[in-house]
């Protein structure tokens, strides 16, 4: 019989935050988003606005620090629309300062 | 300042890109773009019967010459109809470019006549998509999709263009650039040394090749680096033919049905040397089991690969051929008497076995038949199943490009188109396909277009009136329950090739089988060869689903 994996359970996982700068076009969220979905990893917040007086989007995403992410960020860094891929520890303000919007 | 629409820019944009030979199938939303085709004196279009042919007829000759080549799609069925063929290049690496119209650009998103969301349907299976919003975007575009499709690791792009924006006027000073290959990223030298350390010091190292080194135009590098090291060199599925098969350094195809003598020998080693390969599933078997005792260097062009199944000691994303040259002048020339003298025990007692070898009418034998009816020059084409493992096992083939089979999708009915592609593409050699009845019935409307082109294009079609491999799994691990795999009637495929306008030959009521083959493939012109099989011959060895490349059955 064969063997079929069990979800990572993420919840155990620590989280990470990661700040995209993309190329500012209709697809680019499908091409990211797609490659999470794909994986089944979660993806916990997400958030998108143009840089200003640039062509280009930040993109930040709150994940799961799972054994997964290293690949993650290899992917990422391989779409042509995702210029560069910065990594930063769960305790980033970015989303801290967005939860009074989640309540 | 030149002015023209969309539609005329495409085409010249492709002419300077060096496009000589365009497949596809025109409908509505694609038509101003054959207008403007039809006025161009250098590309030539073939006119395929399913958009599938047309994309795999695409991927045939970019895998011949290396380049990215071109098709085409309507819109909706059109584009759906392609996937299969784009999907299919993702999954081996080949550089093409398909071209597909659209609704315009007000219609989108209102379930217009053929509409599909071309963009989002083709997100993960290409490398990169484009919907292309207006005509001026297109001098950056095409450029673009070229250059992507060749630089680093190659792949298929898509550009989607609405049917207003081919037929929209755009004035420019001057056309881009044809777009070249990226320079590929510097490398790691300290890696380089470390590699060449592990190599020198090795005692069971073995070279293990993928297609990335085909692709990357390496393989005569991996061969000097082979015979200065002394590395036992095996191939996996795509990169048969970087080495010639016998070399005295070649132990052949790893995996699933590699040799038994192969997947022992890595087994045994002490250092795995992988370059442009990508460790799949089919040539490693189980990852945990696969070399237990190697440290492993990995050098591939896409750094999304090294780590990604098993950890590299040594990973150097790099030009597989830049490295293997840098690699050269650190590796000690080594003869390795007692490791090649154990391989080579290995190989005589549990060498690949060929039952029937001799005999012409038996699947073995028939790909030895039409292997000495022709020479190194010839190009070899593939469908999917036991025909295809059978011909990867027996062919003896000796040069890059010279083998074109889908190896990462496993798609049933790319052997036929694709081998039309390699014709198209190099019209001076012989190009066969081995198929199989159930392979061929995919795509089997593209012999009109093979009769109509002439090309010289001969189809083996070993014929078990079965879906063989399916066939085969049901024997061996449904516990006989045969399913879904045998066809009810036998078809005449002789009479099919003639009502398609081409020479049908019947091997089986041939006397001598092997002097019809010399006859029929030095004979120029389409031809298909028909040559019955028994269902009974399975695939040997054979790693069972899920298993450990070590515990192959038969064989
Ligand atoms: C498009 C597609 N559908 C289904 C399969 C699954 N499949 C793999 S091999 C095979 C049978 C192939 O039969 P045939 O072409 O007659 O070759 P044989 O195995 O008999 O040599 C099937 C159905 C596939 N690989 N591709």
């Amino acid at each position: 019989m064969e063997h079929v994996a069990d979800p990572l359970p993420q919840a155990a996982f620590a989280k990470a935050v990661l700040e995209l700068e993309v190329s500012n076009h209709a697809g680019v969220m499908s091409h990211i988003c797609g490659l999470f979905a794909r994986r089944a990893f979660n993806v916990e917040g997400i958030l998108c606005m143009p840089i200003v007086g640039s062509d280009a989007s930040r993109i930040w995403l709150l994940v799961f620090e799972d054994q997964r992410l290293e690949q993650m960020l290899l992917q990422l860094e391989k779409l042509i629309d995702v210029r560069s891929v910065r990594r930063h520890g769960a305790g980033h303000e970015v989303f801290e300062r967005l939860e009074a919007f989640f309540h | 300042m030149l002015q023209m629409t969309g539609a005329e820019l495409i085409v010249r944009l492709l002419e300077r890109q060096g496009v000589r030979t365009i497949a596809g199938i025109p409908g509505g939303a694609i038509l101003p773009l054959y207008d403007a085709l039809s006025g161009s004196t250098t590309i030539r279009h073939v006119l395929a019967r399913h958009e599938q042919g047309a994309g795999f007829m695409a991927q045939g000759m970019s895998r011949v010459s290396g380049r990215p080549e071109v098709c085409f799609a309507s819109s909706g069925p059109g584009a759906t109809n392609l996937v299969t063929a784009i999907a299919d290049a993702k999954l081996d690496s080949i550089p093409m470019v398909a071209i597909t119209g659209q609704v315009p650009l007000s219609m989108i998103g209102t379930d217009a006549f053929q509409e599909v969301d071309t963009y989002g349907l083709t997100i993960p299976i290409t490398k990169h998509n484009f919907l292309v919003r207006s005509a001026r975007d297109l001098l950056t575009v095409i450029p673009a999709a070229f250059r992507i499709a060749m630089s680093g690791r190659p792949g298929p792009v898509l550009v989607d263009v609405p049917k207003d924006v081919q037929n929209q006027l755009v004035a420019f000073e001057a056309y881009p650039e044809p777009a070249e290959r990226e320079a590929p990223p510097p490398f790691d030298l300290t890696a380089i040394d470390a590699a060449a350390r592990m190599i020198n010091e090795a005692e069971r190292p073995v070279l293990y090749l993928g297609g990335g080194v085909v692709h990357g135009g390496a393989s005569q590098q991996a061969v000097t680096l082979a015979e200065q090291a002394g590395l036992p060199t095996t191939m996996t599925l795509m990169a048969l033919g970087a080495m010639p098969i016998d070399h005295p350094l070649s132990i052949g195809m790893l995996g699933m049905h590699g040799a038994r003598y192969t997947n022992f020998v890595l087994e045994e080693a002490d250092l795995l040397i992988c370059v442009g390969a990508r460790f799949d599933d089919r040539a490693i078997g189980k990852a945990a089991q696969f070399c237990p005792n190697a440290k492993i260097i990995h050098i591939d062009i896409d750094s999304s690969e090294i780590h990604k199944i098993k950890r590299a000691h040594v990973g150097i994303q790099a030009d597989v051929a830049a490295a293997l040259e840098a690699l050269l002048p650190r590796v000690k020339v080594q003869l390795r008497k007692r490791w090649l003298s154990h391989v080579a025990g290995l190989k005589t007692r549990f060498p690949l076995q060929m039952p029937g070898a001799e005999d012409p009418r038996s699947h073995y034998g028939l790909i030895h038949a039409v292997a000495a009816a022709l020479d190194d020059e010839a190009i070899i084409t593939t469908d999917v199943g036991q025909h295809q493992m059978w011909v990867a096992q027996a062919y003896p083939f000796r040069r890059p490009r010279q083998w074109l089979t889908s190896g990462g999708l496993g798609t049933m009915g790319f052997g036929m188109p694709a081998a039309l592609g390699a014709a198209l593409a190099e019209p001076e050699r012989t190009v066969v396909c081995f198929s199989g009845d159930g392979s061929l019935q995919m795509n089997i409307q593209e012999l009109a277009t093979l009769a109509e082109e002439g090309l010289n294009v001969k189809i083996v079609l070993m014929n078990n009136n079965s879906l063989g491999l399916v066939y085969q799994q049901q024997s061996l691990f449904y516990g006989k329950r045969v399913f879904a795999s045998r066809y009810g009637r036998p078809l005449d495929f002789v009479a099919i090739a003639e009502g398609f306008g081409m020479r049908g030959v019947d091997l089986d009521a041939s006397e001598n089988p092997r002097a019809t083959l010399a006859e029929v493939l030095n004979e120029p012109g389409p031809c298909l060869i028909h040559a019955s099989i028994d269902r009974e011959n399975f695939v040997y060895p054979m790693v069972p689903p899920g298993g450990a490349n070590t515990e192959m059955i038969g064989g």
